[in-house]
């Protein structure tokens, strides 16, 4: 490999990477608004979010970034494909993030809330002083799941032209004719990001816990 | 501890004149076909002690969650210093109370639970401190001044900066009581806050308990095991069984002297 084609490739991964993070916010934003909408009082509320829940978990992220990037258009709107792609996969991954909410709300004990009703604090502050700091910790594994399905996810929009990694990896190829070379450095490069993806949230995920109290930062108690 | 120095600085409520506090009206509460109480009456007076003893699933506990509003009754009302604390008067007609109506009047109202239930993401002084700055709009130095106040009380002063966690039960109780009374309620519920408890962290919370009863005049209603702590502490003694108050009277009279067989029956099996 030539060097002109380690540029192309990461340049790939720099967009790879973009992607991800844009697709990221969108899911973590949408799995936060309809985790909490499913665990709302109001029925209406609840069947909406699982309406969502149901049908972006059903429906491929692929067909739906082809349909925003290619059928849109018909109704007047061009995304770039960029936004394209981290609409669906934000979407998409939105979906099942925010059953991954859901269920860490749920696991607080009901003994928590009740002690707060007792003090008089008001719903929102319930949720924002109580129940989510307990719940975030508990969210950090799966997420952190997520967040790296997410990131070899980013590879479909390669089939919208995108020029992440993938796609740049294609070209590559097509100018070397070294499938196994190429291909293999970037099966290394989406590991070497996912890893550092796993670092970073597991520093996140020890932050939220000593914040609880449940563990202590590596190097000592806290006193 | 010294709870008569410790307490000038905390005195509970002042606005203590006899005269009635609590008021259950008919109240009846259904789980599914259980109905676990049963057109209940009841008052009770303002700075007084009351014990409810009675054997299990005879509705004691249920009454503490149905005033502080973790249960709703399906018929009949409760009132809390001669405001409804479910119900609201619109138009010369009780309806259903909005959550701020339920708020302002829950909050003359402090309960401790049997598992303690802090905040397991707040240090020892954020647990007291923190519903009053955000619900009584006390500011940071005055929460903190009534949390160090309380916390003498009730013996862990230097335990400020920790988190519940590192705490023993017992001392996690005792913290419990300091955060509901730093609210300064009206009412203190306590729901048989000794039951989790090993046996010999029993008697410091019931220390402080008994401290807080002789020398504030917050009234306070008790579900307890305790027998002898019910007996120290109690103005009042009801005993309940089936959804029902079955005899009340002073403590001397319930546990020496009961009218009814079903209490006396009850009271050899836990004396």
């Amino acid at each position: 490999m030539t060097g002109p084609l380690w540029v192309l490739l990461l340049k790939g991964a720099w967009i790879t990477v973009q992607l991800m993070l844009y697709s990221a916010a969108l899911a973590a934003a949408v799995a936060f608004g309809i985790g909490l909408a499913r665990t709302s009082r109001l029925w209406i509320v609840r069947f909406l979010s699982g309406v969502y829940v149901e049908f972006f978990r059903g429906t491929s992220a692929l067909v739906l970034m082809f349909w925003l990037f290619f059928a849109l258009p018909l109704l007047g709107w061009q995304l770039a494909g960029l936004w394209a792609g981290t609409l669906a996969l934000g979407l998409s991954y939105g979906a099942y993030g925010s059953e991954v909410v859901r269920g860490a709300l749920q696991s607080v004990p009901a003994a928590q809330r009740e002690a707060a009703v007792a003090l008089s604090f008001s719903p929102w502050q319930r949720l924002r002083k109580v129940i989510l700091p307990q719940a975030v910790p508990e969210m950090m594994p799966p997420f952190n799941n997520l967040l790296i399905e997410l990131l070899k996810g980013t590879a479909l929009a390669s089939l919208l032209s995108i020029g992440e990694l993938t796609f740049e990896a294609k070209l590559a190829r097509l100018s070397t004719g070294e499938s196994a070379q190429v291909y293999g450095i970037i099966l290394v490069m989406y590991f070497v990001i996912a890893f550092v993806v796993t670092r970073v949230m597991r520093l996140l995920e020890r932050r939220a816990k000593a914040s609880v109290g449940q563990a202590s930062l590596a190097g000592g108690g806290h006193r | 501890m010294s709870a008569d120095s410790s307490l000038s600085k905390v005195t509970v409520n002042p606005a203590v004149d006899g005269s009635e506090l609590i008021r259950f009206d008919k109240v009846t509460k259904r789980f599914g076909a259980n109905t676990v109480l049963d057109a209940l009456d009841f008052t009770v007076s303002s700075g007084k002690h009351v014990t409810l003893i009675g054997p299990s699933g005879s509705g004691k506990t249920t009454i503490l969650r149905l005033l502080m509003t973790l249960a709703r009754p399906d018929e009949g009302t409760i009132r809390v210093g001669g405001e409804y604390l479910t119900h609201e008067e619109r138009g010369g007609r009780l309806v259903p109370a909005g959550e701020k109506h339920v708020r302002e009047v829950r909050k003359n109202i402090g309960m401790v639970f049997q598992q303690f239930n802090l905040f397991p993401n707040m240090k020892v002084m954020r647990n007291i401190t923190e519903a009053p700055v955000h619900v009584l709009g006390l500011s940071a130095d005055e929460a903190e001044e009534r949390a160090r106040g309380l916390l003498e009380l009730v013996g862990l002063t230097e335990h400020a900066d920790k988190f519940p966690t590192q705490l023993s039960g017992g001392q996690q109780q005792r913290v419990a009581i300091a955060r509901a009374l730093a609210m300064r309620p009206q009412v203190l519920l306590l729901d048989e806050v000794t039951s989790a408890l090993d046996p010999e962290l029993v008697a410091g919370v019931l220390d402080v308990l008994r401290d807080i009863a002789r020398t504030t005049d917050i009234t306070m209603l008790c579900v307890t095991h305790e027998m002898n702590f019910a007996r120290d502490i109690s103005d009042d003694v009801l005993m309940f069984d089936a959804g029902r108050v079955i005899e009340s009277g002073p403590p001397e009279k319930i546990f020496n002297d009961p009218d009814q067989e079903r209490t006396r029956q009850f009271l050899s099996a836990v004396l």
